[in-house]
């Protein structure tokens, strides 16, 4: 089911008098197409849980329209919309087995939906086959852990069959290394369900590892769309290009003057004609490169191991963070200089954007060849 | 370990000294008397020991009506007052205006006095020579015949003990069924929304074994409270109940104790006993339903 959102918004009204009104979701415009594996990405307080209470019909927009489709379902309550929703704390009933808990929405059904016991018995079954749990239907929500529960909360948000899921924050509420897990196990069901997903996160890495496409958003305002890779590459803006990425990218004050990129007194390369201006120029940690006679000097803190590779740690007055963290070929790091290190940088690695705006450059970096 | 022990029971002590000295020896020796025949207190002496006491009890009419009044409202006010809470706390918790004030307003009678909401119902019952009660001027509006509640019949007393006994115990249960209510976490009512779960099926699947501990807790606190009324008989109906054919069974072991100048310890402590055994059964049967029907998070 491809899902269309047209200017959504939802204005939260002022709690008491003197406070302010809150814009929780301003003008959200995005098309889903069917079958796709869609992550709303953002830090919290940034809209992307009010965005999917929009799009599952628990709160409705103050303006903006909602399409499953061709139809228009704004204003269809939640329960006529087929949307399965999984939520953050899971909201698994506590004095229902699994099995009743999954049976639960089947239960409702009325009408000439309405089932009999056994093929009840058989969707229950067979949602919970798809999220491996079948083993389990006896036992409670308590004698489970934190996995399992989340994925008895998504077999009873499948069992209806419904053409879109919503994940809530899917797996904040798990370990380290479960989270890992369950990303894929999402991953492997949304695959073999070819449902429509949509779920909320506000780790970056969970978003770029399993989704087709990803949201970023902030303060209520979408800020770029597009496949994780496309995202990474070419951030729109310095909010986007700080959000993605681990460890995260290194951003300096600078400018363009005279038609070269400059951080301080060094002058990272030249570029094609382009008008004089301050800048942020971010840096992603493997855009360093090792180079005795390169453009660009840290003054180094220590180097840390990595096993693989090499991070290290330097420091730069234009900087924004304290620290600045370049990652090395290990093999490359064995000949460190003491204090002063100097670099090469991958020009598609460097991303200037504009001081005031924040707002990306497009800047054509000529490729000095030394 | 060992000297952990020790020291636990150290701080322990002042409440054990307490409990045994003002609640286990009592309790032992009200045992001891229900079987001792003509027990007198003064003298220390007794004639015997035997059942004596308990047929004495359990053939004595003023006790049959204690038990029966008892039981009548046990039965009465138990349910209608959680219900009636029930109802009142699930509109108080859906509503957003005026949530706090009508919260306070419904737990007023808590704090009220006793003694003032006795005299508010000799206002709406008792026959004065000034005025006949507003229930009854009620009543004559509808063209019936009025009746006398305070000394009039058996049932129209007991309707106006009942009707206070639900008025009083109220706004306790209100209290602690809104909290219950309001710690419900509302993703399961999302959940059942998106799911399309009619209302009543949300009440009655998820609400109420939601809240269960809580009702099962008002059922066994109003049981056993209701088997021990007898204040509030007293507010309504005088000292004198078994003049007034209202005794409770508490009030009946009072009686005993301090009725003739001295009184009848034996027979009070064999009807004690005999509540004790009521309370008891009716308590562990409350239990082993509860099992059931009762989930505890």
């Amino acid at each position: 089911m491809e899902i269309k959102l047209e200017n959504l918004t939802k204005i939260f009204p002022a709690r008491k008098k003197g406070q302010k009104e809150v814009v929780a979701v301003d003008d959200f415009n995005d098309t889903i197409p069917d079958g796709m594996l869609v992550a709303l990405l953002g830090p919290s307080g940034c809209g992307k849980s009010t965005t999917l209470n929009l799009i599952c019909g628990l709160l409705k927009p103050t303006s903006g329209k909602i399409y499953f489709g061709d139809r228009d379902v704004t204003n269809v309550p939640p329960e006529y919309r087929g949307v399965g929703m999984v939520f953050q704390n899971y909201a698994l009933y506590p004095h229902m087995s699994v099995e009743q808990n999954i049976r639960f929405p089947l239960e409702n059904l009325k009408g000439d939906q309405k089932l009999s016991k056994e093929q009840m018995k058989e969707r229950v079954l067979a949602s919970a086959k798809l999220v491996m749990i079948d083993s389990l239907l006896d036992r409670k929500p308590k004698e489970l852990s934190g996995g399992q529960q989340q994925r008895v909360a998504i077999a009873r948000a499948l069992v209806k069959l419904p053409q879109v899921l919503l994940l809530d924050e899917p797996l904040s509420n798990l370990d380290a290394r479960l989270r890992l897990q369950t990303r894929e196990e999402i991953r492997r069901i949304q695959k073999e369900t070819k449902i429509t997903t949509i779920f909320v996160t506000h780790d970056q890495d969970e978003a770029m590892s399993i989704s087709d496409m990803i949201v970023v958003m902030k303060d209520g305002k979408v800020q770029q769309i597009g496949k994780p890779q496309e995202v990474y590459d070419h951030p729109i803006n310095l909010f986007v290009a700080k959000f993605l990425g681990t460890p995260p990218i290194n951003v300096f004050e600078g400018a363009i003057f005279e038609n070269g990129l400059w951080i301080g007194e060094e002058k990272l390369f030249d570029l094609m004609p382009t008008e004089d201006r301050p800048v942020f120029v971010a840096i992603r940690p493997e855009g360093f490169v090792l180079d005795e006679h390169g453009p660009f000097s840290l003054d180094l803190i220590r180097p840390e191991v990595l096993g693989r590779d090499i991070s290290i740690v330097a420091k730069h007055k234009k900087a924004q963070s304290e620290t600045i963290r370049a990652i090395i070929d290990a093999f490359e790091a064995k000949h460190l200089p003491k204090d002063i290190v100097r670099f090469y940088l991958k020009p598609h690695k460097v991303h200037v954007f504009d001081a005031i705006s924040q707002e990306r450059i497009e800047c054509v970096i000529r490729e000095n060849g030394e | 370990m060992e000297k952990q022990n020790w020291k636990a029971f150290l701080y322990l002590l002042p409440a054990l000294v307490f409990l045994g000295v003002f609640l286990v020896y009592p309790l032992i020796d009200v045992f001891i008397y229900s079987f001792e025949e003509g027990y007198s207190s003064a003298s220390q002496s007794y004639f015997g020991i035997g059942l004596f006491n308990y047929e004495y009890v359990l053939h004595d009419p003023y006790f049959k009506q204690a038990l029966i009044n008892t039981f009548v409202l046990v039965i009465v006010t138990v349910p209608i007052s959680t219900g009636i809470a029930l109802l009142i706390s699930l509109a108080l918790n859906s509503v957003k205006k005026l949530r706090s004030f009508l919260q306070t307003i419904y737990f007023l009678p808590y704090v009220t006095n006793t003694i003032a909401v006795g005299m508010v119902f000799m206002v709406l019952f008792k026959e004065t020579p000034y005025s006949q009660g507003v229930v009854n001027m009620l009543i004559q509006w509808v063209h019936l015949s009025p009746v006398d509640f305070m000394e009039g019949p058996w049932w129209a007393k007991m309707f106006v003990l009942c009707f206070y006994t639900i008025w009083i115990v109220m706004p306790f249960k209100i209290l602690i069924l809104t909290s219950a209510l309001a710690s419900v976490d509302e993703q399961y009512y999302n959940v059942a929304k998106i799911d399309g779960t009619s209302s009543s099926r949300i009440f009655f699947r998820i609400t109420l074994p939601m809240i269960s501990p809580s009702l099962f807790y008002l059922v066994i606190t109003g049981f056993i409270g209701a088997f021990k009324a007898y204040s509030d008989a007293v507010a309504l109906f005088g000292t004198n109940l078994n003049a007034a054919g209202m005794n409770t069974m508490v009030g009946y072991v009072f009686d005993m104790l301090y009725r003739d100048s001295g009184g009848y310890p034996s027979y009070a402590s064999a009807a004690a006993i005999i509540l004790f055994a009521i309370i008891l059964t009716i308590t562990i049967i409350n239990l082993l339903v509860s099992k059931k029907h009762v989930h505890y998070n």
